[in-house]
């Protein structure tokens, strides 16, 4: 089950700037009776600090399988986007990529080196990766001033190399990001600025030490509508003329189209889909990845949509065997149940991890998986090892 | 979707809700507009602060001090010739109002039901006070169907809400507003923490209970793209005014208010060429801090001088009576008044809304 299996890096013409092979994070579960403490163990692993050394499993042996076998490639000056539900681990992704967590499995290559894992290494690899949080309203300090938030980051990690004084250099940020004249927004406190200027701020401090990769964490969930593309957009410019690869986490697939160059879909701690934006969008070949697109807001769409896998995701402490979407995949085969699907390549660059892009099964393999006993079709059935509150924990901060 | 009766259900004239008093009041909602027609779901769209929440707590008179209500009508017609105004009606004509005829959907309704009571005790209370003659068995039977209704099993009864998933308490949620049967039933943002699956499951569920029981429904959200597939009607709103108010596919082709046309070109398609989208520059004004005139022409892209003095009024356009319950289109813009032709985006044909089903 928890086979390594290619999960879709596109095909490398040159090393990527940052890349995870088969990354796997496993959060202990302390007492795994019901899904209620698995949510519970989430928390308490993301605090206590247990390394694989220390092995994974908590005192029951039950882990959540946040994130199974992952692998992405950042390439520069491209927007690589994650696309996910609350609970698929996108966060968690994204979190082993700034290395704010420990991978119970799988590597991490910057420009094709396994990164270091020294105090000195990992700073230097934050110098590199940078990571902008959802919520603006409580990532930046409510006691500190603009100018405190982007001077830290410099203080800390040396000035810039063109030899600027620490004011030009602040300005320039506050300018890179479209909040001129800078001089107005510098003795600003977080309050007195709008969530789409907070998370402008947010995006300077992330970029004041010049780093190559930017991880943007649901960047623009919070803000209002009529703001979100301005930001949107401030990241397309940066991507194109600053060269930087943007690791784009979101659950809004339309606005992954947008942005992005690639988008990576993920379901259940793993990768289901991966390909270039339109691509994944327009024809897209998961189940999965079909299911999201046919329930996303689209005024285009004449009548309703027909949903074809309704329900719940699945326990993560017990993931279904084989397929984690089989037991709500319309097209399910024998082989799903059994077997996790391999990414197999649909078209150039578009990875689907679905045996129905299998050429070579069996008979019996490819017979349709007999429906389970109770109806899965209802919404409650699955609901029994649905993570209590899964749906609000995309907003952790604001709470 | 069934085609709705004209009958106007709720009619609300020149609401005004201030929160506090004096010079220092702010003005949450000024001067709003809006005929709910029977069996419509009229979609009420903004941005936050943009006063959306506070009209409806000022329909249900249910919005809290410093809020106010400083002006306008609310009638609701529970039956052609009878009229309620909400506004001036007796405490004790609104507590048999409310739940009865209209409910409503609170915000994060997710978080609303109380942690310590089961769902079947939350359920059966609404009965218990409302139908004083059930039996409890009856109550029982009666929260059971209510659960079913929305697609959870009637075991569920004895959980607690911790017990239930994002999507399972939004459900219920939503089984309670219906217990008692209304006519109308406010929605505050009601799928917004949910999963984009989720949230058309439960759509698709409302759809279909809406059909079946032919409430009416103003549905309140942000999401316009979404607001434009399922509402039959929307309103927009900013900063507390309403500026243009349409049937939804009118809307979506055609909008007539440049702030409508900035909200429409800040969702990204699902489908066709990647187009720049520009969304609209600046943010939502501070409501202490309203600019003069059109409290939208900072941020518009078609501001004339007029505009910077003169408020414009939400004005009903001329020629456009278009299908849905027969709402007259209304934008508050200058370009709009007829003194010269709008720009073409603003002009758009509207198009023929006897061939789409809304």
């Amino acid at each position: 089950m928890t086979q390594l299996h290619e999960a879709a890096p596109p095909p490398a013409t040159s090393t990527p700037l940052l890349e995870a092979r088969g990354l796997t994070k496993h959060f202990p579960v302390h007492h795994a009776v019901s899904a209620d403490r698995a949510a519970h163990g989430v928390r308490r692993g993301l605090l206590g600090r247990r390394g694989p050394g220390m092995g994974a499993a908590g005192r029951g042996g039950d882990v959540v399988h946040a994130v199974e076998s992952v692998s992405l490639a950042l390439d520069e000056a491209r927007v690589t986007a994650v696309v996910g539900e609350s609970g698929s681990g996108k966060s968690t992704l994204a979190r082993l990529l700034c290395r704010l967590v420990k991978p119970t499995a799988g590597q991490l290559l910057l420009d094709g080196d396994p990164v270091p894992r020294s105090g000195r290494g990992r700073r230097e690899y934050a110098r590199q990766v940078q990571m902008v949080l959802q919520d603006p309203f409580s990532s930046l300090n409510p006691v500190h001033e603009v100018r405190y938030h982007l001077a830290r980051p410099l203080q800390v990690h040396g000035p810039d190399e063109a030899g600027r004084s620490l004011d030009d250099t602040i300005a320039a940020l506050l300018e890179r990001v479209a909040l001129a004249p800078a001089d107005q927004f510098l003795r600003k406190y977080p309050h007195e600025l709008s969530g789409g200027q907070r998370q402008r701020v947010a995006i300077a401090r992330a970029l004041a030490v010049r780093p190559r990769v930017l991880l943007a964490d649901e960047p623009v969930s919070m803000l209002d509508v009529s703001i979100r593309l301005g930001i949107l957009n401030l990241l397309g410019d940066l991507c194109e003329r600053e060269r930087l690869a943007i690791l784009y986490i979101t659950h809004d697939i339309a606005s992954a189209r947008y942005l992005a160059d690639t988008i990576v879909v993920m379901y259940a701690g793993q990768v289901v889909e991966s390909g270039p934006a339109r691509t994944v969008t327009d024809q897209p070949a998961h189940p999965y990845t079909q299911l999201l697109l046919s329930a996303a807001p689209d005024p285009e769409r004449d009548g309703a949509p027909t949903l074809v896998g309704r329900g719940a995701p699945p326990s993560l402490v017990t993931p279904p065997a084989g397929c984690r979407f089989h037991p709500r995949c319309p097209h399910a085969m024998a082989v799903c149940a059994t077997a996790a699907p391999p990414g197999f390549d649909v078209a150039a660059g578009h990875v689907s991890a679905c045996w129905l892009q299998a050429r070579d099964l069996t008979a019996a393999q490819a017979s349709p998986l007999a429906p389970r006993g109770g109806g899965n079709t209802s919404p409650d059935d699955t609901s029994s090892n649905d993570e209590p509150g899964g749906g609000d924990d995309v907003s952790p901060d604001t709470r | 979707m069934s085609v709705p009766a004209g009958h106007p259900l709720l009619e609300v004239r020149g609401l005004c809700a201030d929160y506090g008093a004096g010079p220092d009041a702010v003005h949450a909602v000024i001067g709003a507009d809006l005929v709910l027609h029977r069996g419509e779901v009229l979609g009420l769209a903004g941005e936050s602060g943009s006063g959306k929440s506070t009209l409806a707590y000022a329909i249900t008179r249910l919005l809290r001090a410093p809020g106010m209500i400083t002006g306008g009508s609310v009638g609701y017609y529970p039956q052609p010739g009878t009229a309620v105004d909400l506004l001036s009606a007796e405490e004790g004509t609104l507590r048999v109002l409310r739940w009865s005829q209209i409910s409503v959907v609170m915000q994060s309704a997710m978080n609303a039901l109380n942690p310590v009571l089961s769902i079947g005790s939350q359920l059966t209370d609404v009965l218990h006070a409302h139908r004083r003659d059930m039996s409890k068995a009856a109550r029982r039977a009666r929260a059971a169907d209510l659960l079913a209704m929305v697609g959870i099993a009637a075991d569920r009864l004895g959980s607690h809400p911790h017990e239930l998933s994002g999507g399972m308490r939004q459900r219920v949620m939503i089984a309670m507003a219906l217990a008692l049967e209304p006519q109308v039933v406010i929605m505050d943002e009601p799928t917004t923490a949910l999963d984009v699956v989720t949230q058309r499951e439960i759509l698709q569920e409302l759809t279909e209970l809406r059909e079946r029981l032919g409430f009416a429904v103003l549905f309140i959200t942000h999401d316009l793209s979404l607001l434009i597939e399922i509402a039959d009607s929307i309103a927009v709103m900013y900063a507390g005014r309403l500026v243009e108010r349409a049937a939804a596919k009118a809307l979506f082709r055609a909008p007539r208010h440049p702030y409508t046309l900035g909200l429409l070109s800040s969702f990204p398609g699902l489908h066709g060429p990647k187009q720049h989208l520009t969304g609209i520059p600046g943010s939502p004004p501070d409501l202490r801090r309203l600019p003069s005139g059109c409290v939208f022409h900072p941020r518009c892209s078609y501001v004339m001088d007029r505009c910077r003095t003169d408020a414009p009024a939400l004005l009903p356009l001329a020629g456009a009576r278009d299908g849905a319950g027969g709402m007259q289109r209304a934008a508050a813009c200058w370009l709009q008044d007829g003194s010269a032709p709008p720009p073409p985006e603003l002009a758009a044909p509207v198009p023929d809304l006897a061939g789409s089903q809304s």
